[in-house]
């Protein structure tokens, strides 16, 4: 185990005001059982979940509600025991509806018959491993929500020969990891080798940005024990250093290309809670039922980091926290720089809710946006090197030509070029529009183009 | 906290802003072009004074009022309209008849920057479009430059007096004796800024200032003006070289004329300009050859303005052939 | 010597300048003649029938797509819906065929929802498009189903028929409706259908919500009580889960069917004229 400077440096490179100072020195504490919870059957990247209960059904903690419907998909289980209440269509976490099962605790928290499930011992079979995190519905915690089963499981001719623990946690305001690394390295550590045996041979890099020495520290002691190639990686602390692409660039050299995945490049990336549910998976047979995250804001009366139980109501939470200081003009899911800005406070942590940001008035910029000025900027700090002035332009003129040729896929959405532009162009939403509207008319080319062969 | 009693905001990420504003950038060049403004206003009095009061008057005016005939909202807030005029003025002989600064100011506002759409849609830099059109409609007036220091007080009119380009080119370019020239043009006062000229101009060494502020402030990259300056430098100095009795000297190149305001206030205004980094050094290169080959072989003895116009028409190209490499890409 | 010059100078050039300008005359009227690109007559004939706005309404890319098609693939010639009967006329007189005109359809914006009567849970701010709004989950409106009233629909309407009322609800004038489809293809809540001219009775509302759910965000929102059904006896207006929708291959005659919804979801409305625009 040694430790070192990130040997490479990705382009862009912001740096934004963290505000982690409010919750950064806060000890992970537990959230009492809440008595409602919403669970939100489209967590994950990929298909929504199959609903798999019934209303009034009572269910044990642990107990699946729901099972994939499709290869990226993820396994959704009861965060306690209780009855379900409903099962329809609700506002969840991501800004947009889905189907909600609403659980009512019975206060017992009582296992489901068969859960904990058996632990599986490191040299159990691989299948049966990659199996069980399947069947534990892990999907990344770092805010993608990527079924990990799948990322697990390369397909044939694909090698993954480096495992990149993901730290860095360069979205402002969030310390959910940063204090997950402190106070569970020694869980973490396990999760760390967990995964890399899994792969096979395979180098670890545990990537941290410098702004979390404390976290550092914590990791050098923990992973002394690990042998074999693995090393600490202090990036630079810049936004967007966390972004799975930008990571791999800054500690192995590796550009991912374009449209590819990590793996095309041999690498694997997990955030530090997904290693953690991973873990809880094969060593204590835990399915997924809770996670580490944020609560803060200046509108928050007592930002804190929380344990929660998945499906927990985001007013319970504001509610544990002392209720908002000063009224919240946003509740954001997530960061600052990433997060989805929602419409109400009804829904529910999914798992992949690292924090919950309340922005009272003054921190909130609302915007009118006008015509670009060229200035720049948004060139100079776009990490992967587009022009998102021209693309925003092009987007507002739907260019789709202009679009994919100045390459509008490969935008990662980090929103670095909306935060510099004086013009205060809402360039992601641009981005966005774009994107989607070329990706369904390259469906539509498809299959029309399938149904004339 | 019930669901109740608020009223949230949804956009899209990110939710967060690093507070830059179009307003913000503007007064940041006024701040920048503050040093240079006032020692013009020093050295040239009141003419100078009430020339730029007319010529922001000028184009604040006319931006308002073609805005309102437009029927678009009134754009005046953010600035951008006070900043050409204060460039325009700059880049005006001082004792210029006001009504000249007033037709320039006119045509740099509507004719170069709200016909086109407004601030962000101009191709042309409206400030230097302003100077060219009085260059070119009062050929004469715009020549008639000032002698620094306050005029005498038994005469109204000013003396007047010749730039240092402009002699050069008429009376000493190619004698056999060039000593003269030197004396009465010493280069310390022209990099301080004792020298007849445009009354923003004369003063490099306050100009370069303010364009350090501006990189300071990140409101200017680096690679336009530092190409620009580079170029005419290098040039300047092969030629030099060549016959240092024809050609003028590097130093003189770059502290006279209108290059420093133009490296680091024209060249680098935002909307004309290219966005990328490499489109940033070739359009800097660009302004650089040209505004060279306009001093030493063309008919005007100052090209800057020309120069960088003739390079804004060519920023769409620049922007589209010096595209970086996206991430992930091959560098095909 | 030098009087004689000056005229050599002035020829000299104006030769120049006159062989060049012939030698470019003459490279266009060869390329007029060996690049032109020969078209059946009938396709110029034909376009000049039509209207000539390329809306699109066809399902072709313009006027001229629409003629070639018509004369090359034998499509039918009664595409045409902003043109109507005098285009058809003039489309079947040059062919010397005979067809049957389409039944007259108008666009109808199916929400009733207007900031007035229908809650908004969040203020929206971003790309002033509907489009843009639902693909980062919608505008703020409660109603997930209901009219953001953003204007996508009204910017690509091709002669301006569609507006965007102060309450921030898109309303169709059917006087100026041409019916090409345009805005039906682009609202992204697929709130638009096209409906026969002729008909009065619309129920404006799409939300599948159960009526509990519609309560609490829309007062004039179907809420699914059947009543309409039950007076219509089932014939015209139908349930499709918690909505009442109006099957418009039946007709409805009593118009007091309208009456009978609580909720005012129902409206009756002369399709030729706009009511309740602003």
């Amino acid at each position: 185990m040694k430790t070192r400077i990130a040997p490479y440096r990705c382009a862009g490179g912001l740096h934004p005001v963290y505000h982690k100072s409010l919750t950064a020195g806060a000890a992970v504490t537990a959230l009492p059982l809440p008595s409602i919870f919403a669970i939100s059957l489209a967590q994950h990247l990929g298909a929504p979940a199959r609903p798999l209960v019934k209303k009034n059904e009572t269910v044990g903690r642990g107990q699946p509600l729901a099972e994939p419907a499709g290869f990226i998909s993820a396994w959704i289980h009861a965060p306690t025991s209780g009855k379900i209440k409903a099962i329809d269509e609700q506002w969840t976490a991501t800004g947009r509806r889905a189907t909600v099962i609403t659980l009512e605790s019975d206060g017992e928290d009582r296992w489901a018959d068969g859960y904990p499930l058996p632990p599986l011992p490191a040299d159990a079979d691989r299948k049966q491993q990659i199996d069980r995190v399947a069947a534990a519905g892990i999907a990344g915690m770092g805010g993608a929500g990527f079924p990990t089963h799948v990322k697990l499981s390369p397909p044939p001719g694909k090698t993954i020969d480096t495992l990149i623990i993901n730290g860095a946690e360069c979205e402002p305001y969030l310390t959910a990891d940063h204090r997950v690394m402190i106070e569970d390295a020694d869980r973490l550590r396990q999760g760390i080798d967990r995964i890399r045996r899994l792969l096979g041979t395979c180098a670890v890099r545990i990537a941290i940005e410098d702004n979390k020495p404390d976290a550092i520290k914590a990791m050098e002691q923990a992973l002394q024990s690990l042998d074999g190639d693995v090393e600490l990686i202090v990036l630079p602390s810049a936004y967007p250093q966390g972004a799975e692409k930008q990571l791999i660039y800054s500690v192995t050299g590796r550009e991912v290309p374009s449209g590819g995945l990590p793996m095309d490049v041999g690498a694997l990336v997990e955030n530090v809670g997904t290693a953690i549910a991973v873990t809880d998976a094969l060593d204590s047979g835990w399915p997924l039922t809770e996670r580490v995250m944020t609560a803060t804001g200046s509108a928050l009366t007592q930002p804190a980091n929380l344990r929660v139980r998945i499906g927990t109501l985001f007013e319970t939470i504001i509610e544990h926290c002392g209720g908002a200081r000063i009224p919240p003009v946003k509740v954001i899911c997530g960061g600052p720089m990433m997060g989805t800005a929602l419409p109400s406070i009804a829904a529910g942590v999914c798992k992949t809710t690292s924090g919950l940001l309340l922005m009272p008035a003054d921190a909130v910029h609302l915007f009118e946006s006008t015509p670009c000025i060229g200035c720049g900027r948004c060139v100079m700090y776009c990490p992967m090197r587009l022009m998102p002035c021209t693309l925003s332009e092009a987007g507002e003129a739907e260019d789709d030509e202009l679009l994919e040729a100045f390459r509008v896929l490969d935008c990662i959405e980090c929103g670095s070029c909306a935060y510099v532009c004086p013009a205060h162009r809402p360039m992601v939403q641009h981005m966005k529009n774009s994107k989607a509207r070329i990706a369904l008319m390259r469906r539509k080319r498809e299959t029309s183009r399938q149904r004339e062969s | 906290m019930t669901e109740k009693n608020i009223n949230l905001a949804i956009s899209s990420s990110p939710h967060a802003h690093s507070g830059a504003s179009v307003r913000g950038i503007m007064l940041t060049v006024i701040i920048a072009l503050t040093p240079a403004l006032l020692w013009g206003f020093w050295l040239f009095g009141w003419p100078a004074v009430v020339l730029t009061a007319t010529c922001v008057a000028a184009c604040v005016g006319a931006e308002a009022l073609s805005r309102r005939l437009m029927k678009r909202n009134l754009g005046i807030g953010d600035g951008s309209a006070v900043v050409t005029g204060i460039l325009l003025a700059m880049c005006l002989p001082p004792s210029l008849p006001l009504f000249m600064a007033v037709i320039g100011a006119v045509v740099a506002i509507v004719l170069a920057k709200q016909v086109f759409g407004g601030l962000g849609y101009n191709p042309f830099n409206p400030a230097l479009v302003g100077r060219v059109f009085l260059t070119i409609s009062f050929p004469f007036a715009m020549i008639q430059w000032t002698a620094p220091g306050p005029p005498p007080a038994d005469d109204t009119h000013a003396v007047t007096a010749a730039t240092p380009l402009a002699a050069w080119e008429t009376e000493w370019s190619g004698q056999d004796e060039t000593a003269g020239f030197f004396e009465e043009f010493p280069l310390v006062d022209l990099f301080f800024g004792n020298q007849a000229g445009s009354f923003g101009e004369v003063s490099a060494f306050l100009l370069l200032l303010g364009g350090l502020f501006l990189i300071w402030r990140r409101c200017v990259h680096w690679q336009t003006p530092v190409f620009y300056l580079g170029t005419v430098t290098l040039i300047a100095i092969i030629l030099y070289g060549i016959d240092s009795q024809r050609y003028l000297s590097p130093a003189y190149h770059l502290f006279s004329g209108g290059l420093m305001l133009g490296a680091w206030f024209m060249a680098t205004d935002m909307v004309t300009s290219p966005v990328t980094s490499r489109g940033m050094m070739v359009f800097g290169a660009g302004c650089g050859v040209l505004t060279m080959v306009i001093r030493v072989w063309g008919g005007y003895p100052e090209g800057v303005s020309f120069a960088i116009l003739l390079m804004n028409a060519a920023v769409p190209l620049i922007n589209r052939y010096t595209r970086p490499r996206v991430f992930g890409t091959s560098k095909s | 010597m030098l009087p004689l010059i000056v005229p050599l100078a002035i020829i000299t050039s104006t030769a120049v300048i006159g062989l060049t300008g012939l030698g470019c005359g003459l490279l266009l009227a060869m390329a007029a003649r060996f690049l032109a690109v020969r078209e059946d007559e009938r396709i110029e004939a034909l376009t000049e029938c039509l209207p000539g706005i390329n809306c699109g309404a066809c399902g072709l890319a313009g006027c001229r797509d629409y003629a070639r098609a018509i004369i090359e693939d034998d499509m039918p010639v009664n595409l045409c819906k902003p043109g109507g009967d005098d285009t058809l006329k003039a489309l079947c007189g040059y062919l010397g065929i005979v067809a049957q005109a389409g039944v007259r359809e108008v666009a109808l914006v199916f929400c009733g929802g207007h900031n007035g009567v229908a809650k908004r849970q969040a203020t929206y701010n971003g790309i002033a498009d509907c489009v843009a709004a639902e693909r980062i989950g919608g505008d703020g409106k409660a109603c997930p189903f209901g009219c953001m009233g953003l204007g996508s629909c009204a910017r690509v309407c091709p002669v301006n028929a569609i507006e965007i009322t102060a309450q921030r609800l898109a309303i169709v004038h059917p006087e100026l409706c041409i019916g090409c489809g345009a805005c039906v293809k682009t609202c992204p809540r697929s709130l638009i259908a096209m409906v026969p001219e002729s008909r009065t009775i619309h129920i404006l509302c799409r939300s599948k919500d159960r009526g509990p759910v519609v309560r609490k965000y829309c007062e004039v929102g179907c809420i699914g009580c059947n009543r309409c059904v039950k007076a219509v006896d089932k014939k015209g207006i139908t349930m499709d889960g918690a909505l009442a929708v109006v099957d418009y291959a039946v007709p409805i005659e009593d118009v007091s069917v309208a009456e009978t919804c609580p909720q005012s979801t129902i409206v009756v409305r002369d399709g030729r004229r706009t009511e309740g625009a602003s």
